[in-house]
């Protein structure tokens, strides 16, 4: 298929050796498939660095729009520098471990928070064809790496030998427990509907007219209950508001990143960006259609206008899409954060496990009666 | 093997730097994992002897002190100081300035109930609510701005009347807020005080009995967020307060019970309320007539005794100033409400989570220069 993500790194790998010189065919496979590993690598992370600084500039316009203030709006135009600067001087700050932090730990703890943030990003359709990893399991692999991210956070909360801390890692533990049953309740929801745990073959059977034949409504209503439950679990999972308890600042002072500053903190600043991004990601994949446009590509008055964009048009069509559905769902939890007030560690607790796993255990029995049905 | 799993209970230390201790109230937790078992209050960060000041300054130089007791509500307090000194002294205070100082006090009741709200909502992990009360409340302190010169310590009632008259323009600047802030208070609710999250939050967390309540000496918001019809204002009437029409709001238990978190928040909302339209009351019957009496610049007092009792945005502030005939207050006793309100914080966050305890302390709503002095 032309227009894949593979042939466009191939492409960029044979430009780069006709530079130097160099012919694309003797070059070894082992090699052109690393190299195809780190562009592919280095382009995800150029992605995730643009959504986190871009929405960690939208995170301060939207409060300030909300609180009746202005936001950054001297750095640039529209502040859109402002992230830039901060970013330049948190590089200069020192970088600080307390004296009885747990070193090895301490240290590992971001990386490995940053790595669950950034490896679901591998298996995301953008469109079509722009997918990095096309895995025939996606959703639990990047389900999977999400959890990862709940060790770090837990490491970082023991690591930092500070009580407020510890509370943060501890949170979160009871947190994780709570809404993962209920994250992986609305998934199964629509692996039964479509029969597939490939992101991409999700998105593609999501094709038809209009928005009607996207999961949401395609499994009316288990699949439309099920994107609540998996949006809210998700909310939680991100650790925003309502749900921000391990890093309640008005209770435990900061929680898991108390003892953090300097780049070591913009890691988990990043990181809780990368993952909003990914649960709206998902939530627009597994739900809302993925690249697939609102409007239908067939319009049906007067006969069917068949009009097929080429593979660079419709790629990029399906990206803005998939973009803009994402953007819209991170922007939903901006307006949540700064809104509502904070649920309490019980509450959250008995929101998933009282309201949230029975909503999907009936979405998913639902489902199923439907896929059996239909 | 299981008996080898120790479980404990851990000593914390919320504050004194703590972003929801209201300054630098260092209290000891008891836990266990997230359960508080018991709460001690340590104070004493903020101590600055203002009671020993009192007695090394004159009568009339201790005023700007009092407005660095509670910070936020510094015209009440210098109210309560003046009228103090002047019924030691025997001065007769000019009607239209007694009238000026209860405009000041309500005003800044108002601002002080706003920056609660803000901060109640931050503890609970609205932010937005802190910078809608904010908003408004700067209106206040620019209306203060233009009625004596400052933002946060007025200074403005003085002994023997005010520092300086309402400007017809000032005047105007008040009405226009009174109007918006009917408008505004609307849009609180909207935000918080019905917020889901937030009721369940706040409804049915440390509940304060009225006779507990009354036990412990609470005043203020927190006696009548337990239902006690108590205010100072109408119980022991005072300036020009018999002459206007307003009511003592009470906590009905409208979310839990009665005597709740929500309850004490709602009160200080319904407050707001009653306090514009005692602004709006002044603001109309605003006597003529001068604003300050001549008062000796060294003004001695006959030796006496007095305790004037005011109410203050957080309870029933006192003065209990004794004279000795010289030109300084022999001993003068402040009776602080935050520091009798703060005293119920052991009894009531038992056993709950330590969120719980953040949301009981601030519907407390504690001032630590009060409490310390």
């Amino acid at each position: 298929m032309p227009g894949t993500l593979t042939d466009i790194i191939n492409f960029v790998i044979q430009t780069a050796l006709a530079l130097v010189g160099l012919d694309y065919a003797r070059v070894p496979e082992m090699l052109r498939i690393g190299a195809a590993m780190l562009i592919a690598c280095a382009a995800m992370l150029g992605y995730v660095a643009v959504v986190a600084l871009f929405f960690g500039w939208a995170e301060r316009r939207v409060a300030g729009r909300m609180q009746a203030r202005q936001g950054p709006n001297i750095v640039g135009p529209f502040g859109l520098l402002q992230l830039i600067a901060d970013a330049v001087k948190i590089l200069v700050k020192e970088d600080i471990i307390p004296q009885t932090a747990h070193r090895f730990l301490f240290r590992l703890a971001p990386i490995l928070v940053f790595m669950g943030a950034f490896a679901p990003f591998v298996v995301l359709p953008f469109s079509e064809t722009l997918v990095v990893s096309n895995l025939s399991l996606g959703v639990y692999y990047a389900l999977s790496f999400a959890a990862l991210e709940v060790v770090g956070v837990i490491m970082a909360g023991w690591a930092s030998n500070n009580k407020w801390s510890l509370y943060g890692g501890m949170r979160l533990a009871a947190q994780m427990m709570s809404y993962e049953i209920p994250m992986g309740l609305a998934v199964l929801t629509v692996a039964v509907l479509s029969g597939h745990l490939n992101l991409r073959t999700i998105v593609l059977d999501q094709q038809g007219h209009w928005i009607f034949s996207w999961n949401i409504f395609r499994g009316f209503p288990w699949a439309f209950l099920g994107m609540f439950a998996f949006y809210l679990a998700g909310l939680a999972g991100s650790k925003r508001t309502p749900f921000d308890l391990p890093e309640a600042e008005s209770e435990i002072v900061a929680g898991y990143h108390t003892e953090y500053s300097g780049m070591r903190f913009v890691i988990f600043y990043l990181s809780e960006y990368a993952t909003m991004y990914v649960v709206s990601a998902l939530t627009a994949v597994l739900f809302l259609g993925g690249w697939h446009a609102p409007i239908p590509r067939v319009l049906a008055w007067g006969g069917e206008v068949h009009w097929e964009a080429g593979p660079v048009l419709s790629a990029l069509i399906g990206m803005a899409n998939m973009i803009g559905k994402s953007f819209f769902l991170m922007f939903v939890m901006l307006w949540f954060r700064w809104t509502y007030p904070r649920v309490r560690v019980d509450q959250i607790v008995y929101l998933c496990m009282k309201v949230l796993v029975p909503l999907g255990i009936i979405c998913l029995i639902g489902a199923s009666v439907w896929a059996l049905v239909l | 093997m299981v008996q080898s799993l120790k479980t404990d209970e851990i000593l914390v230390n919320m504050g004194p730097q703590h972003p929801s201790t209201h300054g630098v109230l260092r209290c000891l937790l008891k836990t266990d994992g997230e359960w508080v078992r018991e709460v001690w209050p340590y104070i004493g960060y903020l101590h600055r002897c203002k009671e020993k000041i009192a007695e090394k300054v004159s009568y009339i130089q201790f005023m700007p002190y009092t407005d660095r007791l509670d910070y936020l509500a510094s015209a009440n307090n210098n109210l309560g100081w003046a009228m103090a000194v002047e019924r030691l002294a025997a001065i007769e205070v000019p009607e239209r300035a007694v009238w000026l100082r209860v405009l000041a006090a309500e005003l800044n009741r108002i601002a002080s109930h706003l920056l609660s709200y803000g901060t109640f909502g931050m503890e609970a992990g609205a932010f937005t609510p802190f910078f809608y009360g904010f908003r408004e409340r700067e209106t206040i302190v620019s209306i203060f701005d233009q009625l004596c010169g400052a933002r946060l310590t007025y200074h403005y009632a003085r002994i023997g009347g005010v520092m300086r008259d309402l400007s017809p323009e000032t005047a105007k600047a008040i009405r226009r807020f009174l109007d918006e802030m009917d408008r505004r208070w609307v849009e609180y609710n909207t935000l918080l005080s019905d917020n889901e999250i937030f009721v369940r939050r706040t409804a049915n967390v440390g509940i304060i009995p009225a006779d507990l309540a009354i036990a412990y000496g609470l005043t203020g918001p927190v006696l009548r967020g337990s239902g006690v019809a108590h205010d100072i204002r109408k119980a022991v009437p005072y300036a020009c307060y018999p002459k206007l029409d307003f009511q003592v709001c009470i906590g009905q238990g409208l979310k839990g019970t009665v005597g709740d978190s929500w309850d004490r928040y709602w009160v200080r909302m319904l407050e707001i309320r009653e306090s514009v339209k005692i602004c709006r009351q002044v603001l109309d019957g605003l006597p003529e007539g001068p604003y300050q009496t001549k008062v000796p610049r060294i003004l001695k007092v006959p030796a006496n005794e007095a305790y004037v009792r005011t109410e203050a945005p957080r309870g029933e502030l006192g003065f209990y100033v004794i004279s000795d005939g010289t030109d300084k207050p022999w001993r003068c006793r402040i009776r602080a409400p935050s520091f009798c309100n703060l005293s119920i914080l052991n009894r009531i966050a038992r056993n709950c989570l330590v969120a719980d305890v953040i949301m009981i302390l601030g519907s407390i709503d504690v001032v630590m220069g009060e409490v310390d002095r």
